[in-house]
């Protein structure tokens, strides 16, 4: 075991668990606040590759920089956009019926892949990054590809945007006192929707940049990713506790680091398994997750 | 409107919680000022009746709070109209602070009263940044006393049970901060102590399996053996 391996393998799963985060953090607030179990957050994090890629061919001809940036808040506005048109036309009127709320979730998530697939195709797309992300860094002897630590440094302002967006504001109280009790929120005279919306439309954005930063980690996209990503996003949330934005970082670095390690030194597809063993442990337990509350 | 004049009329107010029928055909008035009681034994409907006026029940029939109908409103509106809810659960936010759960309370367009807040609780100025959580009970039953008096443009309090599980010093706090209360506000309590609710009640409504079995004033109820036996399954002078 090498020094040099043990730091690339730490960083790429650092990196991996950062877009992770991106997911999960959206996922967990919206089932913390809404108890909605939103799979159609893959389709968000699609939607921001795919349309960050579309910005940044279509700017091909600006500097890379120019491009690529455009790319990026393409993306991010894609995630918002969607999430929040998904909340407001087609989860608002199923809020009472938490099972048409699942299927209709699915439902967009399927629609979501195959209009992707419809006009992109099902072959990955080459990501055209500035070369300053696609250069390395020597750190500790290991080489580490600069969008992995471009993944990493997202991830953090996110973390940190969203921590200041929970503590220092009005909608932020709103978010973290929904979390515990929705209907008592409400009784206080505060219009819950509102908020409901606002954290949809947060999650779409944050999913939507890990589309785009997974361009940056992987040098493509293609249409099944998010759908990955929300599998391993969900565990994810569940391990750090639902409603807990800081338990899904400190579990998105957990599973990150884990599925590296073990993928690397034992053999390819044990990281995947460990992570689920991690889960059913986690639910054993402590069925609330690190961060959370036991249900019920 | 003057003191004395109707603020709340509740009218054949209907309550189904799933299969079950709660509520049937509830009517009674809240005068404007003062402490209205809301008595009965357990499981009579006093709690559905809360929440019925609230709206965190499904419910029909008609509530007007002044010239304005409640009924059809979503919950948030309600509270806006000037409806204050302290539940039978405290229900305070244990994650937020004091200052967080008495913030969120905040109304914009309503005169906040941190002062009368503070001098009927001073305790929760000192306890500011302590986790809700971590309160004791009677601690918690102040921060959710503080955030329905906070907004002045509340006009009735719906108060479920205030005393419930407290030692009998804090009970004596809690009837005194009613007591201050029920200066600026008018009051729906909620209360299975009958000696506290002989202290700060003037009228009372009692319930009887979901339905009003008597209207009137408290002392008539509660000195009238026969009435206090067929309303409330005492004998005379057990609230004493």
């Amino acid at each position: 075991m090498h020094l040099s391996d043990v730091v690339l393998l730490l960083i790429t799963g650092l990196g991996l668990g950062a877009l992770y985060f991106l997911v999960a953090a959206g996922l967990s607030l919206i089932w913390g606040l809404m108890r909605v179990l939103n799979f159609a957050h893959g389709a968000f994090f699609t939607a921001g590759a795919y349309a960050g890629w579309s910005a940044s061919t279509a700017l091909s001809s600006a500097s890379p920089w120019m491009s690529w940036l455009a790319g990026l808040v393409a993306g991010i506005v894609a995630g918002g956009v969607f999430a929040t048109l998904t909340e407001v036309v087609l989860i608002r009127p199923l809020y009472a019926r938490p099972v048409g709320q699942v299927l209709m979730t699915v439902g967009v998530s399927l629609c979501a892949l195959a209009l992707v697939e419809g006009i992109y195709g099902n072959d990955p797309k080459q990501v055209a990054l500035p070369d300053a992300l696609t250069g390395t860094t020597a750190i500790l002897g290991a080489n580490i590809t600069n969008g992995r630590l471009l993944v990493i440094l997202g991830a953090v302002v996110v973390l940190v945007l969203l921590l200041l967006f929970l503590s220092r504001t009005r909608y932020g109280l709103i978010v973290r006192a929904g979390v515990e009790n929705r209907s008592m929120v409400e009784a206080l005279g505060i219009d819950v929707q509102r908020a409901f919306t606002l954290v949809f439309a947060i999650g779409g954005m944050a999913a939507g940049l890990g589309g785009v930063l997974a361009g940056a980690y992987y040098g493509t996209i293609d249409p099944v990713r998010g759908t990955s990503m929300l599998i391993f996003a969900f565990i994810v949330t569940v391990i750090g506790g639902l409603g807990s934005i800081a338990g899904s970082a400190v579990a998105a670095i957990i599973v990150g680091v884990l599925q590296q390690f073990l993928n690397f030194y034992a053999a390819a597809g044990v990281g995947d398994f460990a992570v689920v063993i991690l889960l059913a442990v986690t639910l054993l337990a402590r069925p609330g997750g690190i961060w959370g509350r036991a249900p019920g | 409107m003057n003191a004395g004049e109707t603020l709340l009329a509740v009218r054949d107010l209907d309550v189904h919680i799933g299969e079950s029928h709660i509520l049937h055909g509830v009517s009674f008035d809240v005068r404007r000022g003062g402490i209205t009681g809301l008595l009965g034994r357990n499981g009579v409907g006093k709690t559905t009746t809360l929440r019925g006026i609230l709206g965190l029940v499904p419910r029909s029939g008609s509530v007007r709070l002044g010239d304005e109908e409640l009924v059809g409103l979503p919950v948030y509106e309600v509270v806006r109209r000037g409806v204050g809810y302290v539940p039978e659960d405290r229900d305070v936010f244990a994650g937020l602070t004091v200052t967080e759960n008495l913030r969120l309370a905040e109304r914009s367009g309503s005169p906040h009263r941190y002062d009368l807040v503070y001098e009927l609780f001073p305790e929760l100025k000192q306890r500011g940044s302590q986790r809700a959580g971590t309160l004791s009970g009677g601690q918690q039953q102040m921060v959710a006393l503080a955030r329905a008096l906070l907004n002045a443009g509340n006009q009735i309090l719906l108060i479920d049970e205030p005393t419930k599980g407290l030692a009998p010093l804090v009970v004596r706090n809690v009837v005194d901060a009613l007591r201050r209360a029920a200066e600026v506000v008018t009051i729906v309590l909620v209360e299975q102590n009958l000696r506290v609710a002989q202290l700060l009640v003037r009228d009372v409504v009692v319930l009887d399996q979901g339905r009003v079995s008597f209207i009137g004033e408290v002392d008539a109820l509660i000195n009238d053996p026969a009435l206090a036996r067929t309303h409330l399954g005492i004998v005379a002078g057990a609230a004493h």
